[in-house]
């Protein structure tokens, strides 16, 4: 019975298969099959197929064309490490007579009828995970990951240091005391939340509206002073722009002015923390205007291919400097994006410290055991210019700032929720921002008379030790300095 | 004395291979010969007569097999590639070690960049303790001792299925990310041991998109090495040096030598200096100077004139020091290679040594180089100012070279 269906199978299928003329694999629980059918094989010219596993039933329907999926070409996860496992072979059912299945390279794919495009764009967007409402309330039945007084009191006392700081340093900006600044304002929530979801021990790969990351970890406001100072205590030794902070000792790698291309950077991070086995991930930060481009599409195709524990952390804030969202993408935002390479997703509420602290906590439970990508896409605003290079008023309209600026304000939200846990208090936010704007306060006047770094670190660095090129130009510039000293600026040391 | 010296720290090699096979070039074969055979040999060991391709390969296995956190990975890599220079590998070392990755050069580079940089994050390790650990490694690998890593580096060996050309697409990461993000970090990261390897130069049917010589472009970017060896022996020895060298090194193979056969290669392990120029064959008349496959073609020009051949070997930061001393002694100067000459490298070279040997020049320095057009496919013979395949046009293009030594001697 069995081989008289077999045989009848064998038949139909290679008629079938004569008469569609498609390049195709198939298979049957039959090894002879398997070699008579080679010569029909006209794709792939690979070795001869190890003898699959039967599927359940013996029962071969005329109609199927299912087939064994080739090893090397299957879709799906496979574990992309040391002990991977060597057989991952599918086993298929049959199917109904109706369906057709067939494996091209990429995996077992349904046939349909149908001449239909999937549509461009979804009658529904992605919802967005939020736990507190616009007044700072919860809301019932959400999930979220309870936090403890002291962890919510440190995640708002930062918060309200990075406003400070921000307002502080964009008007010692405009004084003229450094050179340049960017505030975060509108992405305090982001900043904090997410960093405090974070263990000390992952790696954060910044674009540069992140400070707050770095502020949570530890790193003193004297030190972001120094930076934008550029002077000698700065990490970076004066060599970039303020705000282009770093520090090795805080696990958060240097900001550069580059869009987007912490993103590969970050994957390629997250791959040696598989490698090594480590129970720690890598997050990366960037923008919408960073999720057009191809970095970001290279890193996370990247990220999906090779199982890495790395979270991929959009701050959908509306603005790519002047351009908005709407002209910067067409699709359901970013979040859709993550599911076409193959990596989970969600979107939040960048404004909602509490959705985003959830969030980031179990994206890194999962991108660490799982060993898997991670996109969250944080909705927000940026209610602050772009940098103070820009007025954003040119483009658009004060009111709508100002409404971001108000109830939706994560600040001003996530304090809400404090002061109904009676957590905080008016008095504890004056004197918070007080002491706050003192230190700050004294921290650029102490940054200021700082000074620079030495003329010789303009040439360190370059190369782990100096080339004789290098050397003689620093000793060709000493020469023109010291014969011209008024032509050069007295503040850095020779 | 790298060759002992184990240095632990990350870095990535990118190899782009080709799909063209090439035909032998057994009179270059002759040359490459004769140029090697006055080397003294490096190490020690017996050679083996064998080609680039196969001189990579040892490379690679060396490079992989002393380090534990070496990492081979790009395009068609895990087969063996296009070039057939990780034959072997996967199956040695293993899929987590020697990977294809998605067709995307920047994405690699990007990923290369940051598994590299991860040897600078470090947390404090308490089963090694600093004092077993040689301050020499210490110092310049970012406080190794206390690297999670305990102590080792990660080597990564990147590799592209794409030619040169190709290679450009990931220029913003090298000129923008990994040039600089030891000098942008204030030296708290590094990216230093990223090697990144690639075919380049003209193979005799190219065209515009495999025939590419951009040396030029990656020389013009403080903070990276460009190395360009000459031979499959000069290739395994200074691609073992750039892999340790702890800045990252951009490392152009000649294709037109990938399949040629080279007399003693060295076995075992062994490294040449970087940033050391050679003097492969002294003269008095003329100082020529060049690199890659452009040798073999400028010491055939030498018939009959006494010339003083120079093999860079390190394009930047590259040995003035060795060119100038050579152009006192011969007071003239002639540069060749196949990239176009208007910015090309050679032109600062002849800047250089018009600064410091104006006085002591008896010509002008020449230049003898690819034209200022896209590489054409039939006009290469024409182009190139070296042999080509077609063996017919070989005199031609010596007798081009030749002319201008002449002219510079007689000037």
């Amino acid at each position: 019975m069995a081989s008289s269906s077999l045989t009848k199978s064998k038949t139909s299928i290679i008629h079938h298969l004569k008469s569609t003329k498609f390049p195709l694999l198939y298979f049957t629980n039959h090894t002879s099959s398997i070699r008579n059918s080679h010569n029909l094989l006209h794709t792939i010219s690979s070795p001869p197929l190890p003898v699959p596993r039967c599927a359940t039933s013996s029962r071969i329907n005329p109609f199927i064309v299912f087939s064994r999926c080739f090893e090397s070409v299957c879709v799906g996860r496979r574990l992309h490490s040391a002990a991977s496992a060597s057989n991952d072979v599918r086993q298929f059912p049959a199917e109904a007579p109706s369906q057709q299945v067939l494996d091209f390279p990429g995996g077992k794919v349904k046939f349909t009828p149908k001449l239909a495009f999937t549509s461009g764009s979804t009658e529904e967007r992605v919802p967005c995970y939020r736990v507190l409402d616009d007044s700072g309330q919860p809301i019932i039945d959400s999930d979220s990951l309870k936090i403890s007084k002291e962890l919510a009191v440190k995640m708002y006392s930062d918060m309200v240091t990075l406003e400070v700081m921000d307002t502080i340093f964009y008007e010692a900006q405009r004084q003229g005391r450094i050179s340049f600044y960017a505030t975060t304002m509108g992405e305090e929530a982001i900043n904090i939340a997410s960093a405090a979801a974070l263990h000390n021990d992952d790696f954060v790969f910044p674009q540069y509206r992140e400070p707050g990351v770095l502020l949570w970890r530890g790193f003193p406001l004297q030190e972001f002073a120094h930076q934008c100072f550029g002077n000698k205590y700065d990490n970076g030794k004066g060599r970039q722009m303020p705000i282009h902070y770093g520090s090795r000792k805080h696990n958060y790698f240097t900001v550069a002015s580059t869009v987007a291309t912490q993103i590969p950077h970050a994957v390629g991070a997250a791959y040696s923390l598989k490698m090594e086995k480590q129970d720690s991930c890598v997050i990366t930060y960037f923008g919408d205007g960073g999720s057009s481009t191809a970095d970001f599409h290279a890193a996370v195709n990247f990220a999906a291919v090779l199982e890495v524990p790395v979270i991929f952390f959009c701050r959908n804030n509306g603005w790519a400097i002047s351009t908005p969202i709407n002209e910067q993408l067409r699709s359901d935002g970013i979040v859709v994006r993550g599911k076409a390479y193959g990596v989970p997703s969600i979107r939040i509420d960048g404004n909602d410290a509490l959705a985003i602290y959830s969030a980031v906590h179990k994206a890194r439970k999962m991108a660490i055991e799982e060993q898997t990508p991670v996109l969250i896409e944080a909705l927000t605003y940026r209610t602050g210019h772009h940098s103070t290079s820009d007025d954003s008023t040119k483009y658009r309209s004060i009111d709508e700032i100002e409404q971001w600026r108000g109830g939706q304000n994560p600040v001003k939200r996530f304090r809400k929720w404090m002061e109904s846990k009676g957590w905080w208090s008016d008095e504890a936010e004056s004197e918070h921002h007080c002491s706050t704007r003192k230190q700050l306060s004294q921290a650029i006047q102490a940054a200021e008379q700082v000074e620079k770094p030495t003329i010789a670190d303009m040439f360190n660095d370059v190369y782990d030790v100096l080339p004789k090129n290098l050397m003689e130009q620093e000793a060709f510039i000493r020469k023109t300095i010291k014969k011209h000293t008024q032509d050069y600026p007295s503040d850095v040391p020779l | 004395m790298a060759t002992n010296l184990r240095r632990f720290k990350g870095f990535g090699s990118i190899f782009i291979n080709h799909t063209n096979h090439l035909r032998g070039l057994s009179s270059s074969s002759a040359v490459l010969g004769s140029v090697d055979a006055q080397l003294q040999a490096p190490g020690s060991g017996t050679g083996k007569s064998i080609n680039l391709y196969t001189a990579i390969n040892q490379a690679l296995q060396i490079a992989l097999d002393s380090d534990p956190r070496s990492y081979i990975f790009g395009e068609d890599v895990g087969f063996g590639g296009v070039f057939r220079c990780t034959t072997g590998l996967a199956e040695q070392f293993g899929k987590h070690r020697v990977f294809n990755t998605p067709l995307c050069e920047q994405g690699i580079v990007g990923f290369g960049i940051g598994l590299a940089a991860m040897v600078s994050s470090y947390k404090f390790c308490t089963t090694v303790s600093c004092n077993q650990i040689p301050w020499s490694i210490l110092s310049y690998t970012c406080c190794c001792c206390l690297s999670y890593f305990c102590n080792r580096g990660i080597e990564l060996l990147l590799k592209f299925n794409l030619q040169i050309t190709f290679f450009l697409l990931l220029i913003r990461h090298i000129v923008n990310e990994a040039a600089k993000f030891r000098y942008r970090s204030g030296n708290e990261f590094n990216c230093g041991g990223l090697t990144i390897r690639a075919p380049y130069g003209a193979v005799g049917h190219g065209g515009h998109y495999h025939s590419q010589s951009p040396e030029a472009f990656f020389c013009h970017v403080p903070g990276i090495k460009v190395v360009i060896p000459r031979s499959p022996k000069q290739a395994k020895g200074l691609l073992l040096s750039s892999i340790r060298e702890p800045n990252p090194v951009v490392f152009f193979e000649p294709k037109v030598i990938t399949f040629l056969c080279s007399k003693e290669v060295p076995e075992g392990d062994y490294t040449l200096p970087l940033s050391e120029a050679e003097v492969i064959r002294e003269g008095s008349d003329i100082t020529l100077v060049g690199w890659g496959a452009q040798l073999s073609i400028m010491e055939q020009a030498c018939d009959g004139i006494s010339c003083e051949l120079i093999d860079l070997k390190t394009l930047i930061p590259w040995d003035k020091e060795t060119v100038e001393a050579s152009v006192r002694k011969t007071g003239r100067l002639l540069i060749s290679h196949e990239a176009p000459v208007t910015g090309g490298f050679g032109a600062e070279i002849s800047a250089s040594i018009v600064e410091r040997c104006f006085l002591r020049l008896e010509a002008p320095v020449a230049r003898v180089c690819g034209l200022d057009t896209p590489f054409p496919l039939v006009f290469e013979p024409f182009y190139m100012p070296t042999k080509n395949k077609v063996r017919i046009l070989l005199p031609f293009w010596c007798i081009i070279i030749l002319d201008a030594i002449k002219d510079t001697v007689n000037y």
